[in-house]
């Protein structure tokens, strides 16, 4: 077990950082450090435990903002926000699930750290769309801040973004201010039933396309969607689509959704209860939990264009025995395969580099990990443009050196 | 100019007919201009107040010419300033008199567009209304929308992170922009993101988006497009106080609506509009306020409802809801004419960008008014009420000696104030050339080092447009340094477990 610093203050933090860097010493950043298991299974001197940085610095609800420290739990700023009925609209998923660690832990910096979001990612964005400023310390021991606390800002380089998904590899954050929206009134979500993986990536990109305004587009082959959807036709492929909005707005567009719809296949719907237990099961990947029939699988997170992504699964299928799930209208395909000694990183690499896209490898156990690459390797010229930038915020790699990538 | 320009390199400038020689080989044809006479047109940027000719224009066709190019001068140490339309508002693409001027112009072809994908791929030089244009016979668009839509180019909203009246609920540009091929000054390309959401690894399309033409040269764009909502409808709201109309602005969003557009206008300004379009406006308000909703029909119905009664909570003493697109785009005239209006009545304007928090800004308008009467120079103000963006315009007249300085002293005030309440710099035009030496007011020196730490990454001889965005300009190496504190590393202070 390693030696554990956790830091009071900025100060504490800044010192900590110091220390490393004047004794050669690694950091490994976590906050409540539920995604540890995420990332290359690299060894660290000394783990940096951020979660004693917590608060609400700032919540002005009808500014359409909030500040907190970085180790400010993440639930705790989600019910804030729930009692002035507003949402972090990227919808950030937890992880918990499919890496079967405690549910409804991680903190603000986690979820940014990591650029969670959820099946609104289509319409709303992700953590870094909602991230509007932040207070770090660099690997160099540095305190720098970006951004500030109103929505247009183009002042200076945006380096919210470049935080938001680089886990914890540039900087450990102190301090970040994001936006908050409001919540919708209401949700329903219009379903087709029976659909091969094909027809139901036509069919998504149809519904995106029209006047439905749909805030989430899922597809479940019939193995994975009878984990999830409770409804009398669970032995079938399940399509969903999901309605935000005021009532009235909601009506309108299901009418436009199921007229669309209907020469396809056998339509169905979830009321607001049910709506919102479907998305929450697919924005947690709950069909691969790590304590269902699918957990001991491997675990890849596809990112590639829409209308690529079943034809990447059909692949997966055919040359992995996968089991899929297709999220953000197809542009997200969660595989899950039988566990193997590389997660069939060269297939799963080679499939999704001829489909435009990436793939991470989110859950494999950690032998498998310290063989394979967990994120996707870069061409040389962006592999070194990469490696400059980290180098620019932590020139002797002191916070989670390799977890993205070996030597970096 | 008030601003000090990098000083001129007099050894680039004696090798200058050899390096036009080397250009016209890499771009051959027209490509290269090296007269005066051709030059002149690219000497400033909207921001006209500075100009500057450059040394030679290159006007590249490919990407592989781009990238020749950036690499020729990336070996030979010389400077670079590429430039879309020429629209930026803070001198973003301003020449220097020792550098290549790089113009993206021909860059003007769409190259894909995927309604599959709900994304475009296009050139840097196509302006941004020609993507609404190529896909909107499906119903579809591109939602950034900055006032400058006719003329300025994808490349340059790429640089700028534009913006527009829509950004609350639509996003900026960077929130709308999926991948992009771009080239380092090395002469390295390399492609960033896709028509896929998420980046693989570091988010760069992220820190490239708003970089202000610094870290490198974009040849190619993907764009997300939208499904153009069913219909919109706006409502026209006037109000005897600026107080009342920031409560109504606050309510709406308290309420739970999030507006595709909400534009707030002072006394001045609306005076200015309805005598140049006559676009109904009141003239015995002191603020206007044009909320606009877009959706389902079923939806802007029942939500403008909810507004007008919000509206008139708030004390309005106007209350018009548009009735056709007509009526709606009647309501927008006078606003969008809002900088041509000013024009009319006075010789010279200079049209700053602050963002405050929205409450800030009965306060922000008065501290204005009191700056006008001190500076002695009218204003009007124009604001993106919904994102807290704020443009005053300062009427001024630049034949009169001193008034620009003047002018320039009065907008740098405002700019202060922005910050000092909690805002920052500019919303959406850019620092450039113009708000270059204010950046210490919002940034530490801590903070703009790791900036330009990040521009080392890209730019390791700060030849690609340098003198913008940074006030003082380090080398990298010297930025390079860790400052180790060796002798006192006792494991620190800290609680460990």
């Amino acid at each position: 077990m390693n030696d554990i610093l956790k830091p009071r203050d900025v100060k504490d933090l800044e010192q900590a950082v110091q220390w490393a860097l004047a004794e050669g010493k690694t950091l490994e950043v976590v906050g409540h450090g539920t995604k540890r298991a995420i990332g290359r299974a690299a060894q660290w001197d000394v783990t940096l435990d951020l979660s004693g940085l917590s608060g609400v610095t700032l919540y002005e609800p009808e500014e359409l903002v909030l500040s907190a420290k970085a180790g400010t739990p993440l639930a705790e700023i989600e019910a804030l926000v729930a009692a002035s009925k507003q949402q972090l609209a990227f919808e950030p998923m937890d992880y918990a699930v499919v890496l079967g660690t405690a549910a409804g832990a991680g903190t603000i910096g986690g979820a940014l750290a990591a650029n969670l979001s959820g099946p609104r990612r289509i319409k709303a964005g992700a953590a870094r769309d909602h991230f509007l400023g932040v207070s770090a310390v660099s690997g160099r021991g540095e305190t720098f801040k970006s951004g500030g606390r109103v929505v247009k800002n183009v002042t200076g380089y945006d380096l919210c973004k470049l935080l938001a998904g680089s886990w914890g590899t540039l900087a450990a954050m102190t301090d970040v201010t994001i936006k908050t929206l409001p919540h919708a009134e209401t949700e329903e979500t219009v379903l087709v039933l029976n659909l091969d993986d094909g027809t139901a990536s036509k069919v998504m990109a149809a519904a995106m396309g029209s006047f439905g305004d749909v805030s989430a587009a899922a597809h479940l082959p019939a193995a994975v969607a009878v984990r999830i959807v409770e409804t009398a036709a669970a032995q079938a492929a399940v399509t969903a689509f999901r309605l935000e909005g005021v009532a009235p707005s909601i009506v309108q567009r299901k009418s436009v959704l199921e007229k669309l719809l209907a020469p396809f296949g056998k339509l169905g719907a979830l009321g607001e209860a049910p709506s919102r237990a479907l998305w929450r099961a697919v924005r947690d990947v709950a069909p691969f939990a790590a304590a269902g029939a699918a957990g001991s699988r491997d675990l890849w997170r596809i990112s590639t264009a829409p209308s690529h992504g079943t034809e990447v699964g059909r692949i997966l299928v055919e040359e992995a025995d996968a089991e899929l799930l297709y999220d953000w209208a197809g542009g997200l395909v969660w595989a899950a395969l039988p566990a193997s000694n590389d997660a069939r990183a060269p297939l799963v690499r080679a499939t999704v580099a001829a489909a435009d896209g990436h793939a991470t490898l989110i859950r494999a156990p950690a032998a498998v990990r310290a063989t394979v690459e967990v994120f996707a390797p870069e061409a040389p010229p962006l592999a070194a443009l990469t490696m400059r930038v980290r180098q620019g915020f932590d020139p002797q790699r002191v916070l989670n050196a390799g977890r993205m990538w070996a030597g970096v | 100019m008030p601003v000090a320009m990098p000083q001129c390199d007099e050894a680039v400038l004696a090798r200058r007919p050899a390096i036009v020689a080397a250009l016209k080989r890499i771009v051959p044809g027209e490509g290269v201009i090296a007269s005066e006479h051709a030059m002149r047109p690219y000497e400033s940027d909207g921001l006209t107040a500075y100009r500057q000719l450059p040394m030679v224009v290159v006007l590249p066709e490919t990407t592989e010419q781009v990238a020749a190019v950036l690499g020729f001068c990336h070996r030979e140490g010389i400077k670079v300033v590429p430039r879309g339309a020429g629209t930026s508002l803070s001198g973003g693409a301003l020449p220097l008199g020792d550098g290549v001027l790089l113009g993206m112009a021909k860059f003007n072809r769409i190259r894909d567009i995927d309604f599959d994908n709900r994304a475009a791929v296009v050139e840097p030089g196509v302006t941004n209304l020609a993507v609404t244009q190529a896909v909107e016979h499906a119903g579809f668009y591109y939602a950034p929308d900055p006032s400058s839509q006719l003329a300025c180019t994808i490349g340059g909203n790429v640089a700028e992170n534009s913006g527009g009246v829509h950004c609350l609920k639509y996003g900026m540009t960077t929130n709308n922009v999926l991948g992009c091929e771009l080239v380092l000054m090395t002469g390295e390309i390399v492609r960033l993101g896709g028509k896929h959401l998420d980046a693989g690894g570091y988010d760069l399309l992220g820190i490239v988006t708003g970089s202000e033409g610094l870290l490198g040269v974009v040849t190619e764009v993907t764009v997300r497009i939208l499904r153009k909502p069913e219909c919109a409808r706006a409502v026209l709201v006037g109000f005897t106080s600026s107080e009342d109309a920031g409560e109504c602005v606050t309510e709406i969003i308290s309420a739970g609506m999030i507006p595709a557009g909400m534009e707030m206008m002072d006394r001045p300004a609306i005076h200015f509009c309805e005598a140049f379009v006559h676009a109904g406006y009141p003239l015995d308000v002191e603020a206007l306020l044009i909320v606009e909703l877009d959706g389902p029909r079923a939806e802007v119905d029942h939500l403008i409802e909810r507004v007008c009664e919000i509206a008139t909570r708030c004390r309005s003493t106007t209350l018009k809801k548009s009735n056709s697109d007509a009526e709606r785009e009647l309501f927008w005239a006078g606003r969008k004419a809002a900088f041509g209006a000013v024009g009319r009545v006075s010789p010279d304007y200079y049209c700053m960008d602050g963002t405050i928090p929205r409450a800030k800004l009965p306060l922000v308008l008065a501290r204005i008014r009191e700056l006008s009467a001190k500076y002695g120079l009218r204003v009007a103000n124009v604001f993106h009420a919904g994102d807290g963006n704020l443009h005053p315009l300062i009427l001024y007249d630049a034949n009169i000696p001193g008034e620009l300085e003047r002018t320039e002293e009065f907008g740098a005030e405002i700019l202060k104030l922005c910050v000092e309440v909690g805002g920052v710099l500019t919303g959406e035009h850019g620092v450039g050339v113009e708000k270059r030496d204010l950046m210490p007011v919002m940034f530490s020196e801590a903070d703009l080092n790791q900036q330009q730490r990040l521009k080392c990454a890209f730019d390791d001889k700060s030849l690609l447009n340098p003198g913008k965005v940074f006030p003082t300009l380090h080398r990298c190496a010297e930025l390079g340094r860790v400052h180790v504190h060796a002798g006192r590393t006792a494991f620190p202070d800290i609680p460990r477990f």
